[in-house]
């Protein structure tokens, strides 16, 4: 099958595909690498379906509007809060899809090698003529790397149900294990080796099926044991899967681009989750383990109360102050507070206050929730600062004002070893001249940890719905 | 339990213990309120505002006393009063039990548990019941009106049609809770104003007020401050030091406010005979440390003078009895939060927590006992600032030194990255056969490329990162239109769930990448 056409084209798809990635380094260059994406996706499946794609194409065309319209309803119809469920979804999309097309590759491998001679010769193009032209090592290579990209795919696909059932609330937030924890993971995994090894030595598509459930099993149970706060490490990584699952059948397949696009998946998804990780000062193994790992010691106890203020009180402050800064977390996207908080940014900046947002790494449920959000609301993007833009700006800050975010702000983190947050870098709003908090209640954060910040002297607590909160302040300040 | 407040009998003490406003606060603790009649008359509060606050109004002081389980005021109390303390009894009040031994010992002798509100200890916690800032705060305020109305000028600085005004030239001197209050009162009056005070940390809180600190040119500053946020001593030289400075100053201010003290002892003398000399005219001292003696060597307490070249001399020691409804409200709010406190059942029954460091430190006779003074709180208040270490600063050889360490472990590393890298794709190449080789290199370079690009993203785009990377990873539809023309039905099957699910992804993820890509924009 040596379609010049087709290599070119994918060759062209493959440049478009990393320049699509690489405009993604600014605002304005970004809508402009989406097109190069959108025109490499194009080039890519028609020449598929002119070149070794195989028949049938009417069919495939009638598949591909029939996609078209559920994901154009898809992605109209989302609110931006729910963009990580999205993602998270879309995801398992894929690793299905990876896991369907490894199936068909072994089915196909299985009826080309029964074939005769004559039969496999006859073979004109498709997937069967690049099987049936294979010598027995690069069949087993075949193999192996079919059993790869299927049980990447299953993982991928049932982490990411479990992900998206956390993320939109359909499942319980809080890090869940069956009993045996860790130890039913690894036996799952052990047992899907031994199986894969068994449909080495010919098991058939039996034993292959056995490792696929397996590997859904390890899906489901790996991101259930995965709490909440975790959530952005847990999306990128499985975005980084569904990258190496397409790169696996790529090789299976025999097709470079595949290859290309997986690797370029799957190296964006791993880079993400580093970053992620690095930003809660954890590692990339305890996070996929779950939980928070065990501390050193009791943390401290703090001291003193939290002073409730009331809107006319953080009004009367704001109007005092020149300089603002505004930490969104998670509660702002629970509360659907984003336009309340880009009417009060408008509000303070007509009124000559410097009014910046700092941004934590972490916040919310997926990298970069928060100025998507922000986004939405019609922010301007250049007052959106990252944390460390913006953290040696707090003491010359008058208000910060924390908006549903709690362990992103903890000084716990810089005072106390024992915190099992110990180290991650945070946001430093104690060092403005007044931080006002708005927070649902008393309780603590996702992670479960008391946060001294709450009882700072120049803290106080501004209770209530942060979406309630924000419009009572907005009423006061008019 | 009941909680009563006497009439205040101190000759001029208008304030009173307990607000109709405080009165309702305590009755949600559980208690129940008395007053004595005409208690709150001088501050504003009437009898029947007290009734309607469903406190009830007691005819006599003796029968307040006998009514009551809790008695607050606000002075300390008489002989007689204390006389009328009975076994069990619990009496709130400002105490000075340093300065009141008799006192003490009287009321210890009656077995009534006292708690002086002047012996809160300064912690963050303490705050909201901590009497003392609150009154100072009116005093400093006050001490600011009452230099006004001895003042003949404005003091703001003003072009006006008939001429100029030039600003007043206000110095504060000590920057406790009293020293700032001035600070903020007189710079929004519009004057200028210069504040001291030996401990040099306050300089930051004297500069956010809006004033000028005074530096001192003093080697080795000391650091006035004692734990505790309050000042201590100072040493003979820096004594000679500061006075030297405020006689350089003298002719320029038209006003000062002094409010420097020291706890338990006589307040420093800082402004001298000389310095009022040295003033002009007109102008006016208002001496907040006059109960203790008085900052100016000229100060009469309880007095107001005009010296011989006509500079007022304030020394009354009841400014914040004179701003009775004032210091009434923020008292008996004190009060409160130490009921608030002491009962922290809200069931109107008071435990008397001897391990609580605030109610252990304001209890100055418990159960028969003087508990005067009480051992060191276990909390500081203000911890003492740790000894700073600078970093050191690293001469130019060492500073290359360290960045030719760092380069060369820089490139150690890399170098081992690419040598185990390039084993472990000759180790991969020997065993695999050439096909396997060729798309194991694409990969490679791929992943290669996708570290290098990704790593240029923006934080803010990586949620539109994620989609398009999630739009792109549907590229798996290739694999399944490979795929799709097979001769197995469950071939084709798979297939068209396969391309359905990945088309559904592709045109998903472009859209909604688009649509977050979009609404990115510059202010």
């Amino acid at each position: 099958m040596d379609f010049g056409f087709t290599t070119a084209a994918y060759v062209v798809a493959a440049v478009l595909f990393i320049l699509a990635l690489g405009g993604l380094s600014g605002q304005e260059s970004a809508k402009r690498a989406i097109w190069y994406g959108i025109v490499g996706m194009a080039l890519a499946v028609v020449s598929t379906l002119v070149g070794p794609g195989q028949g049938l194409w009417v069919l495939s065309l009638i598949l591909i509007a029939g996609g078209a319209v559920i994901g154009y309803q898809l992605a109209t119809r989302v609110q931006m809060t729910q963009m990580p469920e999205l993602v998270a979804i879309m995801h398992s999309l894929v690793g299905l899809a990876a896991v369907f097309v490894g199936f068909n590759a072994d089915i196909e491998l299985t009826r080309v090698l029964a074939m005769t001679d004559e039969a496999r010769a006859a073979l004109a193009n498709g997937f069967a003529a690049i099987v049936a032209k294979k010598t027995p090592v690069e069949i087993n290579i075949l193999r192996v790397e079919l059993v790869l990209g299927i049980w990447i795919g299953a993982v991928t696909f049932t982490g990411s149900v479990v992900a998206y059932g956390k993320l939109a609330g359909k499942v319980n937030t809080a890090a869940k294990k069956l009993p045996g924890g860790h130890l039913l993971n690894a036996t799952a995994a052990i047992l899907s080796v031994v199986t894969a090894v068994w449909y080495f030595q010919g098991g058939g598509f039996l034993a292959l099926f056995l490792m696929t459930l397996l590997a859904l099993f390890i899906g489901y149970h790996l991101i259930m044991g995965i709490g909440g706060a975790d959530m952005p490490v847990v999306v990128s990584m499985l975005n980084s899967y569904s990258g190496w699952a397409a790169a696996a059948i790529g090789f299976s397949l025999g097709n470079d681009l595949l290859i290309v696009v997986g690797a370029l998946v799957g190296s964006s998804g791993a880079i993400l989750s580093y970053i992620m990780c690095r930003a809660m000062n954890r590692h990339f193994v305890s996070v996929i383990l779950g939980g928070f790992g065990g501390t050193g010691g009791p943390a401290a106890a703090v001291e003193g109360e939290m002073i409730a203020i009331d809107a006319e009180g953080v009004a009367a402050a704001l109007d005092d102050a020149d300089s603002v800064i505004i930490v969104p977390g998670y509660g702002m996207a629970v509360a659907q507070a984003q336009n309340a908080v880009s009417v009060l940014t408008e509000h303070l900046r007509k009124q000559g206050k410097t009014v910046r947002f700092a941004i934590h790494p972490v916040a919310g449920r997926l990298p970069g929730h928060m100025n998507v959000l922000l986004a939405e609301a019609k922010v301007p993007y250049d007052i959106v600062l990252e944390m460390d833009e913006i953290n040696e700006d707090f003491p010359s800050t008058d208000v910060a004002i924390v908006i549903g975010s709690n362990d992103i702000v903890n000084p716990a983190a810089q005072d106390d070893p024992n915190s099992p947050i110990a180290g991650m870098p945070v946001l430093e709003v104690w060092k403005a001249k007044q931080v006002f908090v708005s927070k649902r209640g008393q309780g603590t954060g996702y992670s479960g940890i008391e946060n001294p910040l709450f009882y700072k002297e120049n803290t106080r607590m501004f209770y209530g719905d942060a979406k309630d909160s924000l419009e009572k302040l907005l009423s006061h300040l008019r | 339990m009941k909680i009563g407040a006497p009439k205040e009998i101190f000759e001029g003490e208008a304030r009173v213990a307990m607000t109709p406003d405080s009165a309702l606060q305590l009755q949600k603790l559980g208690y129940s309120c008395l007053i004595e009649t005409g208690a709150g008359e001088k501050a504003g509060f009437s009898d029947s505002a007290y009734q309607k606050a469903g406190v009830e109004v007691v005819h006599s002081a003796a029968a307040l006393w006998q009514a009551a389980d809790i008695v607050v005021k606000v002075r300390e109390p008489s002989e007689t009063e204390a006389d009328n303390l009975r076994k069990g009894q619990t009496l709130i009040s400002f105490f000075w039990p340093a300065q009141n031994e008799a006192l003490l010992q009287r009321c210890k002798d009656r077995g009534a548990n006292v708690l002086a509100m002047d012996m809160v200890p300064r912690i963050s916690r303490a705050q909201k019941m901590d009497a003392l800032s609150s009154m100072a705060n009116i005093a400093g305020y006050r001490a600011v009106i009452e230099a006004g109305n001895n003042f003949g000028r404005f003091f703001t600085g003003q072009v006006t049609a008939a001429g100029k005004v030039p600003p007043a030239k206000v110095l504060i001197v000590g920057a406790g809770v009293a020293g700032l209050a001035a600070i903020g009162t007189a710079t929004s009056l519009g004057a200028i104003v210069h504040a001291f005070d030996v401990r040099p940390e306050v300089a930051e809180q004297i500069e956010s007020m809006g004033a000028e600190f005074v530096y001192l040119d003093f080697q080795d500053s000391q650091d006035g401050a004692e734990t505790g946020g309050y000042a201590k001593p100072s040493s003979p030289e820096f004594r000679a030091k500061q006075l030297e400075k405020f006689r350089e100053l003298a002719p320029e201010m038209d006003i000062v406010i002094t409010t420097a003290l020291i706890p338990g002892q006589p307040a420093p003398k800082l402004w001298t005979e000389d310095m009022v000399a040295a003033m002009k005219p007109g102008s006016v001292v208002v001496d907040l440390a006059a109960e203790r003696g008085g900052n100016c060597d000229l100060t009469v307490p309880h007095k107001k003078i005009v010296t011989a070249n006509g500079v007022t001399i304030v020394g009354y020691t009841d400014f914040p009895s004179r701003m009775a409804t004032q210091s009434s409200t923020l008292y008996s709010n004190n009060i409160r939060h130490m009921m608030t406190d002491l009962t922290p059942g809200k069931d109107g029954k008071v435990v008397h927590n001897m391990e609580d460091d605030v109610i252990r430190g304001a209890t100055v006779t418990y159960q028969g006992d003087i508990t005067f003074p009480p051992p060191p709180p276990k909390v500081k208040a203000i911890a003492a600032a740790p000894k700073k270490e600078k970093p050191k600063e690293l001469t130019p050889e060492e500073k290359r030194a360290k960045e030719i360490a760092a380069f060369r472990k820089q490139t150690l590393t890399q170098v081992g990255l690419l040598a185990g890298g390039g084993a472990l794709l000759l180790a991969v190449g020997l065993v695999a056969p050439a096909s396997f080789m060729q798309h194991f290199i694409v990969f490679v370079l791929a992943v290669f490329v996708g570290f290098q690009v990704i790593w240029n993203v923006s934080h803010s785009l990586h949620t539109p990162l994620m989609a398009i990377t999630n739009a792109i990873s549907s590229i798996i539809i290739l694999g399944a239109l490979m795929q799709i023309g097979s001769g197995s039905y469950l071939v084709i099957l798979l297939s068209i769930l396969a391309i359905f699910m990945a088309s559904i992804n592709i045109f998903g993820g472009f859209l909604v990448t688009r649509r977050m890509l979009a609404m990115f924009q510059k202010s």
